[in-house]
Order: C-alpha cells, then structure tokens, then sequence
C-alpha cells in the first residue's frame, strides 16, 4: 500500500508544488475556510494534553465536556466559516454551502456521539482520553472530507477519519470481537482506500490533474472522447468508496465491524464518515462528472438495497440488524446518485442528514441499553421494554419508524425526496426496487417493535434511568427527526441550493454512458 | 356558526389525538383515564354533529375546505374538506369510538392508559383519512392508522396476537408502497399533490406521459386499497386480525378501517383515473363478486363467532366494491350506503361477541345454545343486528344492498344475479349462527348463570340498534347527502358512456 501511496504523489505532487510556488502564502481568511477543523483539532489535543493530569476514575466527565464544548465551538466557527464563501490554500479546498452542510451534519453528529457516550465510557469502563480524542480527530477528517476538492487532500482526509474510526471500533478492548471488529475493519478499509488512491492515481494520468473542476473541464470540453482510463479510474475510486459507505457488494465487513465496535461509535460510524463519504462521491460523481456513473451506481444500488434488507431479516442481534438497515439505507442513497445531478444531489443531502439524525438516536437508545460489556444486544434481551422502560421504548419505536419511512419522520421525507429524484429522472426500475425494498424492511423494524410491545419482559435484563446526558442526546435526536419530518422545507432548500451550486454548469445529466458496470 | 366552518374540520380531526396526548398527563388511575377518553370521543362525537347539519348538498363540492400551505418543497397542503360521501365516514368514525370507550371498560386491565391513548390516536389518523384532500395528506393518515391498529391488536389482543398484528401491518405497508410510488409519480408530473388540482390536470389531459402510466397508476392506488377492503384474493389478513384483536379494536376495524379502502378506491382510483376504472372494471367486479361468495361460504362452515362475522365483513364489502365498479347511480349510493350500514351493524355484532367473550372467554359457537333463557336481553340486541346486517327490510342493511344489486343489474344482470345469491348466503350464515348459540336448551351448564346485559353495555348497545333501525327506515336522510357527491363522482362515466354510444 504504501507503494501505492507513493506512486500516486510522485505523479500529483509536482501539480500541487507547482501551484504552491506560484501563489503567494495563503491569506488569512483561507484560515477562516478550515476554521471549525482547525477548533477541532486544537480540542482534540487539548484532550490529549489534559488527559495524563487528570485521575482516570474522574476523567470521563471533564473530558467528555471538553470534547463537547469542542464541538459546539466548532459548529458554532463553521456558522463563521459559512461568511467566508470561496477556495482556500490555492485550490484545495471550497468553502460553499455543500461543505457547510456536511460540516454541520458531521459535527452535531459527533457532538451527540459524543453526549451518549458519557454514560457509556464510565459503564464499559474505558479510558475516555484517547476516546474523546479520536472523535474529535476523526471528525476533523470527515470535515475535510466534504470541503476538498483535490483529490490528493480528499484522500488524506479520508484517511485521517478512517484511521480514527479504525482505532475506535477496537476500544472495547476486554472483549475479543472488538479487536476482531478493529482490524478486520482497518485491513479491509486500507484495501479500499488503496483502491480509491489508485483510481485517483489513473483519473490523473487520464486527466493530467487531481483537482475536481480541472478534472471536469478535462473530461468535458471539447469535443474530444472520454479516454477509456478515465472510465477505469471512475470505477475504482468508486470502489474505493463504496466500500466506506458499505454498499454492496463491498459491504460484508459493516455487520461484523457494527457488532464488535463500541455501540455509541457504531452510531458515529454508521452516518459520520458515512455522510462524509457520501459527500466525497457527490463530488466525485457530480461536480467532477464522472464518466461511466451510471450503470455502476445502478447495480451497485440495486444490490445494495437488495442485500441489506433480505440479510436484516433473519438478524437476531440489534447491532447486526441494524447494520444491514444501515447498509440497506446506503443503497437508497445510491439511488439519488443515479438521478440527475441537482435532484440527486439534494435528495442525496436531505437523506444523509434524516438518517444521521434517526440513526444516532437507534444507536443512542442502543447504547443506554446495552450495559456492561454490551451484554444485552439481542432482539430477545428487548422483549416487554415498553412495559419496563415506556419511555425509551417510545422513543426508540419512533426511530424505527423513521427508519421505516412512516410520515412525519425524516426517514419519510428522506425516502420519499429519494424517490421523486428518481421518478424524475425516469428511473422507474430501480424506483421499483426502492419501493419493494422498503416494503421488505418494514419487517424487520417491527421485529423489534413487536419484541418491545408484545412479548413479556424477561426479568433478568435490567432496566437503569437513563441519565441526563444520553437523554439529551436522545432527545435532540428525536426533535431533529420530528422536525425534518414535519417541516423538511428549510433544510431541503438549503439542499437544494448548494446542489445548484455544486453542479452548476456542468448539469448535462450523463444518463446513456456506454460503460456497463461489471463486477470487479 | 358559520365562523366555525373553516376550522371545524380540523377540529374534530384532532380533538381525540389532542385528547390521547392529554391522557399522558393523567396519573395512572384507569378510571379517570376511561372517563376522559370517553368524554373526548363523546366530544369529538358532538363536533361532527356540526358536518352533517351544515353541509350544504350542493353538487360536487367539498364544504368546509381549509388549504394551508404546510411544506413548500414539495408543494405539500394542509387541504381538508368534506363532501356527502365523506362526511357520514366521520360521523360513523366518530359514533362508534365512544362506543368502544364503552365495550373496553373492562376487558381491558392493563396499560389502560397506552389502550386509550392509542384509540384515541387511532381515531383522529381515521377522520383525517375521510377529511384529506392533499394525497400526501392523505397518505399521512392512512400510514397514521397502522401503527396504533398495530399495536392494539399485538399488545391487548389474545391468542396469535403477535402474528396477526404483523401481517396485519406488513399487508398494509406493502400494498401503501404501491400508493406511494404512484403517487410520487403524479406529484413529479403534476408539481402538486391536491387532489382537485389533479384531477383537474388528468381531465385537462395535460399531464405528460399519462396515457401510458395511467394503467399503472390506477394498479398502485388499486392494490393499497384491494388489500385494505379487503377484496380477495388479498383478504388473508382479515380473519387473523380480527380473530385476535380486542373488541374495541375489531369494531374499529370492521366499522371505518376496512372502509378506508372503498373510500380510497371510490374517491381516489376511481375519482382520478375514471378511464381505467371503467376500462378495469369487469374483472374488478369479478373479484368483488368471488369475494362475496366466497366470504359468505366461509362464513358458514366457521366454528368461531368472531371469525364468522371477520368472513362476513368480506362478503360485505365485496358488495361495495361491486356498487362502486357498477358506474350507476344506484350502484355508487348503495356502496356509500352499506359501508355507513356495515360499520354499525358489524360493529355492534363485534361488540355483542366481545361482551360474550368477556363472560365466557371463548368465541367457539359450540361452546354456546340456548342463551336467549339466561341472557334474554343479550339475545335481543344479538337478533336487531343480525337482522340489520342480514339486510332485512327496514333495517340498515336491506337499503345499501338493495341499491348495489339495481346497480349490478343495470351494469350486467349476471353480476346482479350472483350479488343476489350474497343476500342468500348472509341469511344461511348468521341466522344459523343465531340458531345455535340462542335457541334450544341451554347446552352448558355455565351458560346458565351468565349475567345478562349491564347498563353500561346497554349504553354501548342502544346506539348501535337506533341507528340501524334510523337509518333503515329513513335513509334519505343520509341518501339526500350522498346523492350529489355520488353524481359528481359519476359525471366523467356518463360522458366515457356517451362517448361509447357516440362511436
């Protein structure tokens, strides 16, 4: 891999040096256009630092606030950074509302994250530190992730979130399916990320350029044909990605990594670095117009709804199950992408944040309730909740339901903007397959529902308060929910805006590219 | 009271959820939880009283409209408004929740609070069904009554509560997911999703693509509402939930849920798409007319009660699904008809087998004879609304099936003819059924000391034999409001019927 690594700059540093030389240092305001990475990671050392000064048995509450002050601040420069529209470090990086979104999104997800861990870290017994640390660091890659717009930086980015992710998902360290869950996650996820520098490697030598507008213009002016690298190029850096947004059929490491990784970090990963990821392939797929998109992202989506959601029927552990939801969700996300750029684009937004804002919550109720060591995971160890715990129940059957796709959740409003994106592009098919599919998940969902409803409760499981800090993670999850799906209006023009802007002319919709996707 | 014209709709759609949230506030004390829910329905009851009484009988129009913008993009309305056929649907939503406060007294025992406030719930997503004008609206409340039907029937029912509960839901969402697909698909051509607008823009012919999506359409609205009738063959769900649900939950679902879907299929599939309603209807009303058989001769080899009266409700409304495809005048006011009649003579029979369950805890008819000796005002009440549900005249029954049998006559006499023998069989089959759980000596020594009918369950009863004795001797009282409506929905067939003859 690390061959890879190199060959790949030694073709795009001298682009990137060239460019270096000729501009001046950077002016301040492009520090302004990094500012909420920039708070983020000065927080995440500043965890690092503090740690070794605290007592470990206190720790967790001191430094799980200073993450999360972390990430209210953070939020609150990437409402500053949103003033500062533009490139930044000769070309490396857009400040636009596409990225403002994504900022936002990622951020306030490991900012609850980070809220339902509290209670967790102290039950599971597990050094908050580095924990928190790794948050923060990995959210500073998902970050960059959806602001850069050259691919070298686009790559680092991922790495910098997948490398933290890869850490966490091992943190249960007492426990021999965490590990598992760890490296089999980092080994599968460096295979990928070695098949997504590769294709950024060919898209270069196809191109002449890592920069996405150039990429663009390269491959769309004149009237020159398409070099066939380019197609090749497409097609593995959408391996690459596919991968981390677990879609089919590149997605059989999510259940296993889903069930070992601490529950609170499979809540961060399944909608963070996803979200981010799906960021990237927006940009890669649509503002850098990728040849050969479509019939790829058809299949893969096809496929991906398809498998998620027949795997997820026979789950009896929630983290499973709810990992092929996950997966299951990803290929209706897919569907956007084959849409027509500024509908897909959209649509694809809205549903990435709808289903961070439920899945979190899933994985939040999950957390709380799965005790010391996780031991209570199964669907079995959830019969007769509504009874024990109405309230969690409550909440956690309205997350299903979004999840579902019932009105006045944003799962609803996800999956229907999703759908109108592909009836609008005259994607019958796979609006088809959308539809069967999400008839087909409704019974999963319901399992646990009917678990939690309609059986007895089994008297060993017990049932704590759940404290503040998870509540209020809980809590800000459901409003999010409630109100993406209930008056879904503002967030979606946002969406809709910067989708205008993203694919702004370059909106010819590549519907009949000749390239047939086969399975690689 | 004109003032109150534009929010009374809105009104009596949410007082019960309104009221099902305030219960939440009410410490655990099953009475007073009974109590207030009982008076919110009584309320909710009492406000849909203002419909009927103010409704003028224009021709074709929806009275008491109220179009709010609720989403910009999509272009989604907060659009409700009623018209003849509708506004008996919540009326008889309405009379019959109070009346299943009344029956769930004490068949229920615990979590009485999540029970009403789920009724509740469950009452408003049904009068918002009847009320909505916006499809997306409407696809809201129809998605809205699953989830508390649901759970009524999987946590309070007996037996295979479970099962029924989930193929209940899962037979639902699957066919709504064709709805919703179809309805997608005209929001993307049309840009809105109020139903006047549409219509007006299919019969405008200015929708693109139309004319080869339109078989389509029609099929992705036709399953949700084929499953939710049911019609066969999509009824399978039917026996199941009603078998396992509590009382309270089958009369809501015998009474108003199975109408949604004649609703839906007389409002929206055929109201939307005339051309291919009428184009499909033969085998349609094939399907209604093997439903009604079919119902009826399961009906008569049921050993259990409750099953028997499930089997029933397919036969009935198969007659209604036979009115509503005849495109006649008789045939559509005598469908509208028998939904009203059905829901309060099949809800009361639910509600008579419920308060036999709550005494003998069986449904099984052998279990039973001879009760008119212990039970005699039971037996009375038992025998109005067999009568009115086997449609003898001057009962509630007799008026619907009548009209829906002129109207199969007028549209082909062979589906006149084998409707006709649905009368036949429903007077086999719930006659018998009366003969051998009343008549005769009492088989069982238990049945000896059955307490008969309490006051309460009188008041829950006595409604229920007023109404169909009401309704059949003075039908026009209601026929006068459902008149005009069904003229409005039938004008796009007589021009379809000119336009044959003119070729």
């Amino acid at each position: 891999m690390m061959m890879m690594v190199m060959t790949a700059f030694s073709h795009s540093l001298p682009a990137l040096l060239a460019q270096a030389q000729t501009s001046l240092p950077p002016p301040g305001t492009d520090y302004m256009r990094i500012l909420p990475e920039l708070v983020l990671s000065i927080f995440g050392m500043l965890i690092m630092v503090v740690d070794p000064l605290l007592d470990e048995e206190n720790s967790h509450q001191s430094l799980g606030t200073i993450a999360l002050i972390g990430t209210l601040a953070a939020l609150a420069s990437t409402a500053w950074m949103a003033q500062y529209p533009g490139t930044a470090f000769w070309n490396m990086v857009r400040v636009e509302g596409f990225s403002v979104f994504f900022h936002f999104l990622v951020i306030a997800i490991a900012a609850v994250v980070i809220l339902s861990s509290f209670e967790y870290l102290k039950v599971q017994r597990i050094r908050a530190g580095e924990y928190y640390g790794l948050i923060l660091f990995g959210t500073v890659g998902m970050c960059l992730m959806s602001s850069a717009i050259e691919l070298v930086l686009i790559f680092i980015a991922l790495e910098i979130s997948s490398i933290s992710t890869y850490v966490l998902a091992g943190f249960r360290r007492r426990e021999a399916s965490s590990s598992e869950s760890s490296l089999k996650y980092f080994l599968l996820g460096s295979f990928a990320t070695a098949f997504f520098l590769y294709g950024v490697a060919l898209m270069f030598g196809a191109t002449g350029s890592t920069n996405i507008d150039a990429i663009s213009q390269a491959l769309h002016s004149g009237g020159a044909p398409v070099p066939a690298l380019a197609y090749v190029a497409t097609a593995f850096m959408f391996v690459g990605l596919a991968f981390k947004v677990s879609s089919a059929p590149f997605h059989i490491w999510a259940p296993d990594v889903y069930e070992g990784a601490p529950a609170p970090i499979v809540g961060l990963m399944s909608t963070g670095p996803k979200a981010a990821a799906f960021a990237i392939l927006l940009r890669v797929m649509f503002e850098a117009n990728a040849p050969g998109r479509f019939w790829l992202i058809w299949v893969s989506a096809a496929l991906t709804m398809t498998l998620g959601n027949v795997c997820a029927l026979v789950q009896d552990n929630v983290k499973r199950l709810l990992a092929y939801s996950s997966i299951a969700h990803a290929g209706y996300l897919l569907v956007a992408f084959a849409a027509q750029p500024e509908l897909g684009t959209s649509a694809a937004m809205f549903y990435t944040a709808a289903y961070a804002a439920m899945n979190v919550g899933a994985f939040a109720v999950v957390t709380h309730f799965a005790n010391v060591g996780e031991k209570y995971v199964t669907l079995e160890d959830y019969a007769g909740l509504g009874r024990s715990s109405p309230v969690l129940a409550a909440t956690f059957t309205f997350f299903l339901m979004s999840l579902i796709g019932i009105p006045i959740t944003g799962g609803f409003f996800a999956k229907f903007y999703v759908l109108s994106a592909a009836l609008k592009s005259d994607l019958v098919g796979l609006a088809i397959i959308l539809v069967l599919n999400s008839a087909v998940g409704a019974y999963y969902y319901l399992r646990i529902i009917v678990m939690m409803y309609m059986r007895e409760p089994r008297g060993e499981v017990p049932v704590t308060p759940v404290p503040v800090a998870a509540a209020l993670a809980i809590t800000v999850c459901v409003l999010l929910t409630l109100y993406l799906g209930v008056l879904p209006g503002r967030v979606l023009d946002y969406a809709a805006h910067s989708a205008r802007q993203l694919v702004s002319d370059r909106a010819a919709p590549e519907l009949s590219a000749g390239y047939h996707a086969t399975e690689p | 009271m004109e003032s109150l014209s534009p929010i009374i709709l809105s009104l009596v759609t949410f007082i019960p959820a309104v009221g099902g949230l305030l219960i939440l506030l009410i410490p655990r004390r099953d009475r007073d939880i009974k109590l207030f829910a009982l008076v919110i329905s009584l309320l909710a009851f009492v406000a849909s009283l203002h419909l009927p009484v103010h409704l003028h009988r224009e021709l074709g129009a929806f009275k008491f409209e109220i179009d709010k913008v609720w989403i910009t993009s999509p272009n989604i309305h907060y659009h409700m408004g009623i018209d003849g056929i509708s506004v008996w649907l919540v009326v008889l939503t309405t009379f019959l929740t109070p009346l299943c406060v009344l029956i769930s007294w004490h068949s229920i025992h615990e979590r009485v609070k999540e029970f009403f406030i789920l009724l509740l719930i469950l009452e408003t997503a049904l009068i918002g069904v009847f009320t909505a004008l916006d499809l997306f609206l409407f696809y809201f409340f129809w998605e809205a009554t699953l989830i508390p039907m649901a759970l009524l029937i999987g946590m309070y029912g007996h037996g295979r509560k479970v099962y029924a509960a989930v193929k209940f839901f899962l037979f639902t969402m699957i066919g709504s997911m064709f709805m919703l697909a179809a309805l997608v698909w005209l929001y993307t051509k049309t840009g809105s999703f109020d139903f006047v607008v549409i219509q007006n823009a299919i019969r405008s012919g200015s929708v693109p693509g139309f004319e080869q999506a339109s078989l389509w359409l029609f099929l992705g609205f036709f399953i949700a509402f084929a499953v939710k009738v049911p019609l066969f063959p999509f009824h399978t769900w039917l026996p199941d939930a009603h078998v396992e649900a509590p009382t309270a939950g089958s009369v809501l679902l015998a009474g108003v849920l199975l109408k949604m879907g004649t609703y839906g299929l007389l409002r929206f599939d055929v109201g939307l798409f005339p051309a291919q309603a009428h184009r499909n209807a033969p085998w349609v009303m094939v399907l209604a007319l093997i439903g009604i058989i079919y119902g009826a001769l399961v009906s008569l080899v049921q050993p259990n009660m409750k099953k028997l009266i499930a089997y029933s409700s397919i036969s009935h409304l198969g007659f209604v699904v036979l009115g509503i495809f005849s495109f006649t005048a008789a045939g559509l006011n005598g469908a509208v008809f028998i939904m009203l009649a059905h829901g309060v003579a099949t809800g009361g029979l639910f509600m008579l087998a419920g308060i036999l369950y709550e005494r003998r805890h069986t449904y099984e008819i052998s279990e039973f004879g001879g009760l008119a000796t212990p039970m005699p005002k039971y037996a009375t009440f038992f025998l109005v609304t067999v009568l009115a549900s086997v449609g003898l005249p001057l009962l509630n029954g007799f008026i619907g099936e009548f009209l829906v049998l002129t109207g199969a006559f007028q549209a082909r006499p062979i589906y006149g003819v084998l409707g006709a023998t649905g009368v036949i069989w429903s007077a086999c089959y719930l006659l018998w059924m009366y003969q051998r759980v009343f008549f005769g000596k009492v088989k069982h020594d238990v049945n000896n000391a059955l307490p008969d009918l309490n006051l309460r369950e009188k008041a829950a009863l006595w409604p229920i034999a007023v109404a169909a004795l009401v309704m059949g001797v003075a039908p026009l009282v209601w026929l006068g409001a459902i008149d005009p409506a069904v003229q409005a929905a039938l004008a796009p067939f007589t021009q379809l019927a000119s336009k044959v003859v003119g070729q």
